[in-house]
């Protein structure tokens, strides 16, 4: 049972993570490959307070409004770039992350932080909170589809000058989209350092940031029902098959160009497709 | 009263390039003003610096009175402008009632705290059909842009500028791409949306089509003020039948 418990508490960690990045990328069509940063940035806000004696719950906001911080300052710097420079400005925060944590001390340098206290309500309670917190933002997620905000990321992701003449803010909205985004890493993060109770600095690296990425496209940009499956289930499949754990950048590398070749939209588009062609 | 445009000693340099020079443009409510000129003239980067998609270098352009020379041009476009642009762009992954319905509600989203509070969108669609039926494709609500042809997406582009509810709407080269048939219709569509509370200023090339419905016209050369007035008068000038046909060689 408590394998089943870990399992499950990393694919609603994911869940949150994939949908958080979904709100950037997906809903607003800005590429970030920095993810992670964000991330990394939760856990270890997380950890630091709950190892000077915070509860868990009292140290998921914080870890929100540091990543959302941080966020903001990102998503203001990368106003002026659009497309691939945008993708390589994001890869540059994952790097500066990296290097930064590294050279802290104390946040642990190279070797990180061991010993994070398990949450006061057990792996259950952990699991039962992070399901909730995915929950949550998933229901954040549709309610956002759903409103103007949810339009006007819409347009702006299919052509930004378009937006702009139509009278829409586009920096504003973009910056909301990043500090959204950013604030679930963030939460995702302080539950995942919880979790594994031990993090480091090559936990939240570009690889991460590419993997997250690539649950987005796989499931379908902008959905948040085929993103939350994908990542529900390119989360466990390295724990339940030890083939796809030691070629994890091999086979999500295929999954994309597959997904890229034969059905640009994801699963998303798939399951459409198919849905007009019964109907 | 003063005008509802007021473009004063605008100049525009692209490096050492002049591309507009010390020009200047009033525009009242209910006008149809044609703005012509040669290629090259200056008249688009005019338009762009209307809109607020190109930065003067010099001069300013006020709206009802107001200084909106550094507003950014979604602001401006809240505050009464419209564009509808030479190269169609549509939003290509919605349809056409939703590329209006989401001009319509663009003062919804006039903040994203607004836009987020807000999810009925019934009212702006239906105001969408009404501009979709005003501008003659209604039928076409339900359609892709990708699946119309371009004469649909001229109108689709007029029916979002009004869609915005401006006080003026810049049109820019409306009629080109289309044949002379399509090219009436569309400008007699034009012409019949000039009332007392809307005005539209429209750079275009088709000069029959102009001279045919502006009262009034603006004309730029090497981008300098040529002469603006009643269209008869404008036309009788000997400056602009140079401009266009060139000098006579004796």
């Amino acid at each position: 049972m408590a394998y089943e418990i870990i399992v499950a508490t990393t694919m609603a960690i994911t869940i949150l993570f994939a949908l958080s990045l979904n709100i950037i990328t997906g809903f607003c069509g800005q590429v970030s490959l920095g993810h992670a940063a964000f991330y990394g940035l939760g856990a270890y806000t997380g950890a630091m307070l709950t190892k000077a004696g915070w509860p868990l719950i009292a140290a998921l906001p914080p870890a929100a409004v540091v990543a959302g911080s941080v966020g903001f300052v990102v998503g203001l710097a990368s106003l002026r770039v659009r497309h691939d420079f945008l993708a390589i400005t994001t890869m540059g925060v994952a790097f500066l992350f990296v290097g930064l944590v590294r050279k802290q001390e104390w946040l642990g340098g190279e070797i990180g932080i061991a010993g994070i206290p398990a949450a006061q309500f057990g792996r259950p309670g952990l699991l039962v909170l992070s399901i909730i917190c995915a929950a949550l933002f998933a229901a954040l997620a549709v309610y956002i589809k759903r409103s103007w905000m949810g339009f006007a990321f819409d347009s702006i992701a299919n052509d930004e000058d378009t937006a702009r003449v139509l009278g829409i803010d586009v920096p504003r909205f973009k910056l909301w989209a990043f500090v959204i985004g950013t604030s679930g890493a963030g939460i995702a993060g302080a539950l995942y350092a919880h979790h594994v109770r031990y993090i480091g600095p090559d936990s939240f690296g570009f690889v991460e940031s590419v993997t997250v990425l690539a649950m987005v496209i796989i499931g379908g940009v902008g959905s948040v029902w085929a993103v939350a499956l994908a990542a529900a289930v390119l989360s466990v499949l390295p724990l339940w098959f030890q083939f796809v754990s030691d070629y994890k950048l091999l086979i999500y590398g295929l999954l994309v160009f597959g997904v890229m070749r034969f059905s640009h939209d994801g699963i998303a588009g798939a399951v459409q497709r198919l849905l007009n062609r019964r109907s | 009263m003063s005008a509802l445009l007021s473009v004063s000693e605008v100049t525009v340099k692209f490096g050492g390039v002049v591309a507009v020079e010390d020009v200047s443009l009033d525009i009242g409510l209910g006008e149809l003003v044609g703005v012509i000129g040669p290629n090259g003239a200056g008249k688009t980067t005019l338009m762009r610096v209307i809109t607020g998609l190109v930065k003067p270098f010099n001069g300013t352009v006020a709206l009802d009175g107001e200084d909106i020379t550094n507003w950014a041009v979604d602001k401006r476009v809240r505050n009464g402008l419209a564009l509808g642009q030479q190269i169609v762009k549509p939003l290509t992954a919605f349809t056409l009632l939703e590329n209006v319905a989401l001009a319509s509600g663009c003062q919804r989203m006039a903040s994203p705290l607004q836009a987020l509070i807000h999810t009925k969108r019934d009212k702006e669609l239906a105001k969408a059909r009404e501009f979709l039926d005003m501008v003659g494709i209604k039928s076409a609500s339900d359609a892709y842009p990708s699946e119309v042809p371009l004469g649909y997406l001229k109108c689709l582009e007029l029916a979002r500028a009004l869609a915005l509810e401006p006080r003026l709407i810049l049109l820019d080269e409306p009629l080109a791409g289309l044949n002379q048939a399509e090219a009436t219709k569309m400008a007699d569509l034009i012409s019949s949306l000039v009332n007392e509370t809307r005005s539209i200023l429209l750079i275009e090339h088709n000069l029959r089509e102009v001279i045919r419905i502006c009262p009034k016209l603006y004309v730029q050369d090497q981008g300098r003020y040529l002469d603006f007035g009643p269209t008869a008068e404008v036309m009788a000038n000997p400056k602009v039948r140079t401009a266009y046909l060139g000098e006579a060689k004796a």
